[in-house]
């Protein structure tokens, strides 16, 4: 029987060499005579391992991590295709590891595990279980499970999905459309990516019975261009899920219709601005609109459209199959189901982390991060993305909740954490923040087209001496970007800046003072 | 015979595109694909089969950071300028960058081989800092990975 050796291919294996393990592993099996099947599967999220190779054995599957291409023949040499483990690599059982094993693994079930686009993988790991049971359900009914689940949008805004979904499907309209924001241009964040590279079906999956529960027949996944891999595989698996019935004029002979599409962004950060993706997809630039109307009503090609991040309609699949009570147990106040966490930036042990909502920042730094990657103190973290507050240690012990960050003036966001050691300096991330502004607004709206430049020059005058007027220029300029912008662009872009100022402002060459909100 | 010059190349894809002014990006992908770069002549052709102002095809082309209108160089190294990267030391990496390649950022080599262009998150954060060369992506580059990826390239820096 041949042996079975998996190698990912997920971008961050493939960046730190996975291709040429696997090419060194199949060399060296053919020159030892060996039956050695590879299969490159997706990452398990434990992205700090990769490239994680991982061996089949009567037992379960045994990890060996970091391995570099120059590895390979020690490896054969120690037995690791016997499922012996004990070269330096070897981690043992994958799934035993504590990394993997604390974790609640809903929508990142399969990832790692299977082949992404082997659909019999999928429907072996209960894919397509979903969409069966939304085939023999009422829309109404679909969009009555989704609410009941309690999910919500998992882009950032936090917004209940089946009401969403609701408004859209008692919307009139001639063409209704289902498209999928996958311009996951925070840094820090990576799930989406994961998705779309792990387990392609189940985007393509959650996409199907929002079409069905809105009575939209086509869709559209709009990925952002520095995803070169995740648009290749949503490429491939849709031919496959065409190939095999399941998306098309007759999705699984039901008489329905779905039609699905990936649509590549050119590198705007606004163009994850729900709006802005909308008029991107239109073949336009990526300018905000003003709501109303929601794109709910009135979207893609003022038609209405349901417009939902990746997660949120990852998510989907499994809330159909195990029904809304089961999703709902997962969770803390009205942030119910998983949040995959996205540990990133200076930390020992960076990866994906899904967990119930509830779980203090601190133990997702320390016990699942390892502390930081340089070994200096942990100084600050980034929670949900650019537009994100920077968290001082003194507010890690809170849990991840949507409303318990909104408390502190902080946001979830997408979940996804920057760790910066005590070499950081808040006043070069606050200037960061406006002048990423700068470089990415779209430009309608002044408080984020001019405020973010006056915002750079006003943070270089504080840097150099300015002193207290500037510091209040900065606060009165926040708080003008906070409520006259557009969107969330101008409208965030104070959260990293005044929760910089307002925790270390020593880092500004100011005195410590009382903490102020805008 | 196919018609090899640019603005054969453009009238090809163009008459190859399904109808709809959403065809734009894909359009312009495809241009860029094929030539690098969407050339300003090739401008009025597209903005003719879109029925649409050359200004607005304009307006589009330089909206988006993706589209270039002047040739590439033979290689673009584009170092991730985000907030994780520079957590891990991303600020160095360009210092390094930049004496390596002998160019600032958004300039080139002075052989013209490399270009050396910022890059706003590559999703590889959990293995910080990241770049990319001419669409294959990098991660944990220290100076020293650096430069042995610029070594395996063929042209010098």
């Amino acid at each position: 029987m041949s042996m079975r050796i998996f190698v990912p291919r997920d971008s961050t294996a493939l960046a730190l060499g996975a291709d040429a393990v696997a090419t060194a592993i199949a060399l060296e099996a053919a020159r030892r005579q060996l039956d050695v099947v590879i299969v490159r599967n997706g990452t398990r999220g434990m992205l700090f391992l990769e490239p994680l190779v991982e061996v089949d054995t009567p037992a379960g599957r045994i990890g060996f991590g970091q391995v570099d291409s120059s590895d390979v023949a020690s490896l054969f040499d120690a037995g690791f295709h016997l499922g012996q483990s004990d070269h330096a690599l070897a981690l043992g059982l994958v799934e035993n590891l504590p990394y993997l094993a604390r974790q609640q693994r809903l929508t990142f079930a399969r990832a790692g595990i299977t082949d992404p686009l082997s659909l019999l993988d999928y429907e072996a790991h209960d894919g397509y279980r979903g969409l069966r049971r939304a085939l023999a359900m009422t829309p109404a009914d679909i969009v009555a499970t989704v609410t009941a689940s309690g999910l919500r949008g998992r882009g950032g805004a936090a917004f209940p999905t089946g009401i969403k979904w609701n408004t859209v499907l008692r919307a009139p309209g001639v063409q209704k459309y289902i498209v999928c924001n996958a311009d996951e241009g925070d840094s820090g964040t990576f799930a989406d990516r994961i998705v779309m590279e792990a387990d392609p079906f189940m985007l393509i999956e959650g996409m199907t019975i929002a079409g069905l529960a809105v009575g939209a027949t086509r869709g559209y996944i709009y990925v952002r261009s520095e995803y070169p891999h995740a648009i290749a595989m949503l490429d491939a698996a849709i031919v496959q899920a065409e190939l095999h019935g399941f998306l098309g004029a007759n999705v699984l002979g039901s008489g329905r219709a779905f039609h699905l599409e990936v649509r590549k962004g050119a590198g705007a950060y606004i163009c994850g601005e729900e709006t802005a993706l909308l008029e991107s997809l239109e073949g336009k630039r990526g300018i905000v609109r003003a709501k109303p109307p929601l794109p709910a009503l009135s979207g893609l090609f003022g038609q209405p459209t349901v417009i939902n991040n990746v997660l949120s309609l990852a998510a989907v699949p499994l809330i159909l199959d195990k029904g809304a009570q089961f999703y709902q147990d997962f969770g803390m106040g009205r942030s119910r189901g998983t949040l995959p966490v996205q540990l990133a930036g200076n930390i020992k042990h960076g990866g994906l982390i899904e967990l119930a909502f509830g779980v203090s920042l601190r133990d997702i730094l320390y016990e699942f991060g390892g502390g930081s990657a340089s070994g200096r103190p942990i100084k600050a973290v980034q929670v949900g993305g650019p537009l994100g507050a920077y968290l001082p240690e003194s507010e890690w012990d809170t849990p991840l909740d949507y409303e318990a960050f909104a408390a502190l003036w902080a946001v979830l966001g997408h979940g996804g954490i920057v760790v910066h050691d005590d070499a950081a300096d808040m006043a070069k991330l606050a200037r960061y923040a406006m002048e990423f502004c700068a470089i990415e607004s779209c430009g309608k709206c002044t408080p984020c087209r001019i405020g973010s430049t006056r915002g750079v020059e006003v943070i270089d005058n504080i840097r150099n001496g300015g002193g207290i007027t500037q510091v209040i220029l900065l606060h009165d300029l926040c708080d003008t970007m906070l409520h006259g912008s557009l969107c969330a662009m101008g409208g965030m872009t104070p959260y990293p800046v005044l929760s910089a100022l307002n925790h270390f402002p020593q880092d500004f060459g100011q005195a410590a003072t009382a903490p102020r909100a805008a | 015979m196919r018609d090899t010059t640019p603005a054969g190349q453009v009238g090809a894809i163009l008459a190859a595109r399904p109808a709809g002014q959403d065809q734009l990006l894909p359009v312009l992908h495809a241009i860029q694909d094929a030539l690098g770069f969407v050339p300003p002549e090739t401008v009025p052709q597209i903005a003719l089969s879109f029925n649409l102002s050359r200004a607005e095809v304009h307006g589009v082309l330089t909206f988006y950071h993706h589209f270039r209108s002047t040739p590439p160089a033979r290689h673009v190294v584009q170092l991730c300028r985000a907030e994780s990267c520079q957590s891990m030391g991303a600020d160095a990496l360009l210092s390094h960058a930049e004496r390596a390649l002998g160019c600032s950022l958004h300039g080139h080599s002075a052989n013209g081989n490399f270009a050396l262009e910022p890059v706003y998150c590559l999703g590889q954060c959990a293995t910080s800092p990241a770049m990319m060369i001419d669409g294959a992506v990098h991660a944990r580059v220290s100076p020293a990975r650096f430069d042995r990826i610029i070594s395996t390239l063929a042209e010098p820096a």
